[in-house]
């Protein structure tokens, strides 16, 4: 025998099943509370950086669109920095949560982001991460909710050094992680859960 | 660094202890499952940060689903309980500040949604969420009524136990956690392939809160007790990080 580990064991995870929407975003579901749902708006002011919109659609094996899904994202504003208690590094934008929820759209599913830009953040080892957002997408059927990361396309030479983006193996899969640019600050991330345009998801 | 404020990169997530993606027995899980292995690395600030929500954004109702959605003067129907616990991490710790949002089906095991088509009433004084903020030591509690079980689209006689949906936030968004909590002794609980997605017997002891006779308020309501658990930080000296993160 030896000595026992004393530590606990991470609450298993169940499924945000087909109404997370009712604990997350009750007011889009028509339940009147909190005085609005948490993530809706993720500038409370003028911010700093280049606003921009992120829309895109969870979609199944079978090329179905969710619309049961919720996604989050969390990123840092502008210049790099969190709204966050463990930021460290600076003050971020006080008029930047950094922190989005949505429900997607009730008959499509789409899904909306008025963000910002974010600015570049560094890896554990010092060198600089190409921008990105962190997703996490909850559902029915999810039995435990994926991360992934949004990229953008358009940041060619920040996602050619990136840490994460570099080691990746399957190279031809990084497209799943790179947001397109629409026009007009616009940029387009669909999700595929499954397929053979399957996202990357993360184990982070 | 110090020793109350670990600042090595989380812990990572035990795989064969949490829910595989693909469980057939629940059949929405076989098309929305990655197939594809996940893409495995260390935590990053990206993960090790997470927005914060105050105790101000809270309203006083928010943590009693028997009056936050009720007429003045009136109450939800159904058998009254306190749930009540405390969120820690893996080393012990626990987590202050960490919002907790939940979501249930009223006592006839209906939810207010307008996709849902179960025969049982809606109760008019039932919106079915609640919300709440641990305080300095992790703990939580929040007021509600029993949920009942309910019948849903899967197998041709699937039931769920009673349970209550939470989601919850902790310091970092690597902790980020939905899970649902079941009651004690409820005899739907080894028949439901929702929690059949857990892989062991512990792991479903982990998701089932004990009646705690010591919490209930004679003559008023119940209280369960269900104690969660998210993911801790290394806490080592030795980390190779840049000073400063
Ligand atoms: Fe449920």
């Amino acid at each position: 025998m030896v000595q026992k580990l004393e530590t606990l064991r991470e609450s298993p995870s169940q499924t945000a099943g087909p109404y997370v929407h009712i604990g997350c975003t009750p007011n889009f579901t028509g339940i009147a509370l909190y005085g609005g749902d948490l993530g809706s708006a993720m500038k409370t002011g003028p911010v700093q950086g280049t606003e921009i919109t992120i829309k895109g659609t969870v979609y199944d094996g079978t090329g179905t669109a969710l619309r049961d899904a919720m996604v989050e994202i969390w990123q840092a504003d502008a210049a790099g920095l969190f709204a966050s208690a463990n930021e460290v590094r600076g003050q971020a934008d006080p008029n930047f949560t950094g922190w989005g929820r949505s429900p997607g759209d009730m008959e499509t599913g789409e899904f909306t982001f008025d963000t910002v830009k974010p600015g570049q953040v560094p890896w554990p080892d010092g060198r600089m991460q190409a921008p990105h957002i962190t997703a996490w997408v909850v559902a029915r059927g999810i039995n435990i909710g994926l991360h992934t990361r949004i990229y953008f396309a358009d940041e060619t030479s920040a996602n050619a050094t990136d840490p994460i983006l570099t080691r990746i193996e399957h190279q031809n899969r990084i497209p799943t992680l790179l947001a397109q640019p629409e026009g007009a600050g616009t940029y387009r991330f669909d999700i595929h859960l499954q397929g053979p345009k399957e996202t990357i998801f993360f184990d982070i | 660094m110090s020793d109350a404020n670990p600042t090595g990169g989380f812990i990572p997530r035990d795989r064969n202890w949490q829910p595989d993606a693909l469980t057939p027995p629940y059949k929405t899980s076989i098309k929305r499952s990655p197939q594809a292995a996940l893409l495995s690395f260390p935590t990053s600030l990206s993960e090790e940060t997470s927005p914060v929500f105050g105790h101000a954004m809270l309203g006083d109702l928010d943590n009693d689903l028997i009056h936050n959605f009720a007429q003045s003067g009136q109450s939800a129907i159904g058998p009254r309980l306190i749930v009540h616990g405390r969120v820690m991490d893996e080393t012990g710790r626990g987590v202050p500040g960490a919002l907790i949002e939940v979501w249930q089906a009223n006592a006839g095991g209906r939810y207010r949604h307008k996709k849902e088509s179960y025969l049982a009433p809606l109760d008019p004084n039932f919106g079915g969420c609640g919300r709440m903020i641990t305080d300095a030591e992790g703990f939580y509690e929040f007021r509600t009524i029993q949920p009942g079980p309910y019948p849903w689209p899967n197998g041709m006689n699937d039931w769920r136990p009673a349970h209550i949906h939470f989601s919850i936030f902790g310091h970092g968004f690597a902790q980020r956690l939905i899970t649902q909590m079941y009651f004690e002794g409820d005899p739907h609980i080894p028949l439901c392939p929702i929690v059949g997605a857990l892989k062991s017997q512990e792991a479903v002891d982990a998701l089932t809160a004990p009646l705690d006779m010591k919490r209930t308020v004679p003559m008023d309501s119940r209280a369960y007790k269900f104690d969660i658990v998210l993911r801790g930080r290394r806490q080592t000296y030795f980390e190779n990080r840049v000073e400063g993160m």
